[in-house]
């Protein structure tokens, strides 16, 4: 498989490291022998058309912190079978993401996101574009980092009705409640503690204003319940504002309090939320939870780690052995 | 709709049945069945309460049925299952006059504010107040928590409402 790997930072060089690592492993258990062709930063690029070394780049982008010289070449030009596209998530138009992976849907190579920004802005053209061509788009990466929500219920749970979909989809925004109700702290404080930590950004309205939970909340609601929603459709409310002594009187009444994404009937709604101590999802910490209730199945509730490096590069390259077991590449 | 017939049938063989017929005649789907008979009336008829899940229409037939039937009918009711959730609200609860939030629930009728409890942290810091709202039926309870929003909107404070309800 020949992989043109856009976005190189934490999680595109994690997803190197490990094909490189593992390159046996993965050759002798799933018959899967990547190869990473083009690689390309926000200012550079490296092609090789026999694949470039990935011990070679990753040392590259430590010492000189980019991948080579200039970047020249457009997918158009470049002999590859999947597109891996890691670069941020841009809530404005998408971009360069949403560019990216229609020019590779359009050249009918199959794709492998993380980049959430192109799915919750573009779905249908997405949607269409990758069916007309007859590309795969795969995305487990944009929610909950490591834990197979979509490919769960795509798969797993094919031949269900997934009627309603519930989670904690965001594990800055729990660390903070978490760390709020443990310790009777205050706001302010656990948000500066989770800066130090590196859990929340130095701009954490992202996160703590709901606003990557409503993300993910469309994505599922387009991919799983057939839905053709936004952004802007969610009711969004985030946790800024949430006093210790509200996680008091929640905690009198055996209650936690947590941000809750959910999508029920046509409703799709992000908000801090009541919830009983022992719920399957009052999770701690940084972990992340789904629950779908099916009409089959019942309700499935799944959790994990939303976020990481390694834990997102785990759903990326799990989304390229499966593209591998349909396609067969060598 | 959940309907609450209370009955009072003589104290003789038979009565029950009688009674119970002109719900089976109108197909409708009976609930319970409650027959009091440690609680007769002074004069020494048997209270009976019948829940039956019926529509409106029907529930005037059943009871033109019951009493070509002599049975006596002494009340009849149309159910709200009642149902208490909580809410959070943060902010100037106190200042921004609580007494009135709590006046716009109790007037709606459907609702009923039973218990608040209130912390505040510091003079000029915004409070947090928990309150427990008993309403009518599903629909008394969103209409209540739509409510509650309404007041949160313009009131500026930030409403908590439990994940389920």
């Amino acid at each position: 498989m020949k992989i043109a790997l856009l976005g190189f930072g934490t999680v595109g060089q994690k997803v190197a490291k490990i094909l490189e690592s593992r390159k046996n492993f993965y050759e002798n258990k799933y018959g899967f022998s990547p190869e990473i062709v083009l690689v390309e930063d926000s200012n550079s690029q490296g092609y090789h058309t026999n694949g470039l070394n990935p011990k070679k780049l990753l040392e590259r982008k430590e010492e000189k912190g980019d991948v080579g010289s200039g970047r020249k070449l457009d997918l158009n030009d470049v002999e590859f079978d999947v597109l891996v596209e890691c670069t941020p998530t841009n809530l404005e138009d998408g971009e360069p993401g949403l560019s990216n992976i229609l020019q590779s849907l359009e050249l009918g190579r199959d794709v492998v996101t993380s980049n959430k920004g192109p799915l919750a802005i573009a779905w249908e053209e997405l949607k269409q574009t990758s069916s007309k061509n007859d590309s795969i788009l795969r995305y487990e990466a944009t929610v909950g980092g490591a834990m197979p929500t979509i490919n769960l219920a795509k798969d797993s749970l094919a031949g269900n009705k997934i009627k309603q979909i519930r989670g904690i989809l965001n594990g800055t925004c729990n660390y903070i409640l978490s760390r709020m109700r443990g310790g009777g702290l205050p706001y302010d404080h656990v948000l500066s503690e989770a800066q130090d930590l590196g859990i929340a950004e130095a701009d954490p309205s992202y996160d703590v204003e709901g606003i990557d939970t409503a993300l993910k909340i469309v994505i599922l609601a387009n991919s799983l319940l057939d839905f053709n929603v936004k952004y802007s459709d969610v009711d969004v409310t985030g946790i800024t504002g949430i006093t210790s002594e509200a996680l008091d009187l929640a905690n009198e009444e055996n209650r936690v309090i947590k941000l809750i994404g959910k999508v029920n009937g046509d409703k799709l709604e992000v908000g801090p939320k009541m919830i009983p101590k022992n719920h399957p999802l009052a999770v701690k910490g940084t972990l992340n939870v789904a629950s779908l209730k099916t009409d089959l199945a019942g309700e499935i509730t799944i959790t994990g780690k939303g976020a990481g490096a390694s834990e997102t590069a785990s759903s990326i390259i799990s989304d390229l052995i499966s593209i591998n077991r349909v396609r067969n590449f060598r | 709709m959940i309907n609450t017939l209370n009955l009072e049938l003589k104290d003789i063989p038979g009565q029950l049945e009688k009674a119970l017929g002109g719900f089976s005649k109108h197909d409708a789907n009976i609930l319970s069945v409650v027959h009091h008979r440690e609680d007769k009336t002074p004069r020494g008829t048997v209270p009976v309460e019948v829940k039956v899940d019926v529509g409106e229409v029907v529930i005037e037939k059943i009871i033109e049925d019951l009493r070509s039937r002599d049975v006596e009918i002494v009340k009849v009711g149309e159910e709200n299952l009642s149902r208490s959730f909580m809410v959070i609200l943060i902010g100037h609860v106190v200042h921004s006059d609580i007494r009135d939030t709590i006046n716009k629930i109790d007037d709606t009728g459907l609702a009923e504010v039973k218990d608040l409890s209130l912390k505040m942290p510091g003079i000029n810091k915004e409070s947090t107040a928990r309150l427990f709202i008993k309403a009518d039926g599903e629909s008394g309870v969103k209409k209540t928590i739509n409510l509650i929003k309404d007041i949160a909107k313009e009131k500026e404070l930030k409403v908590i409402t439990e994940m389920d309800v």
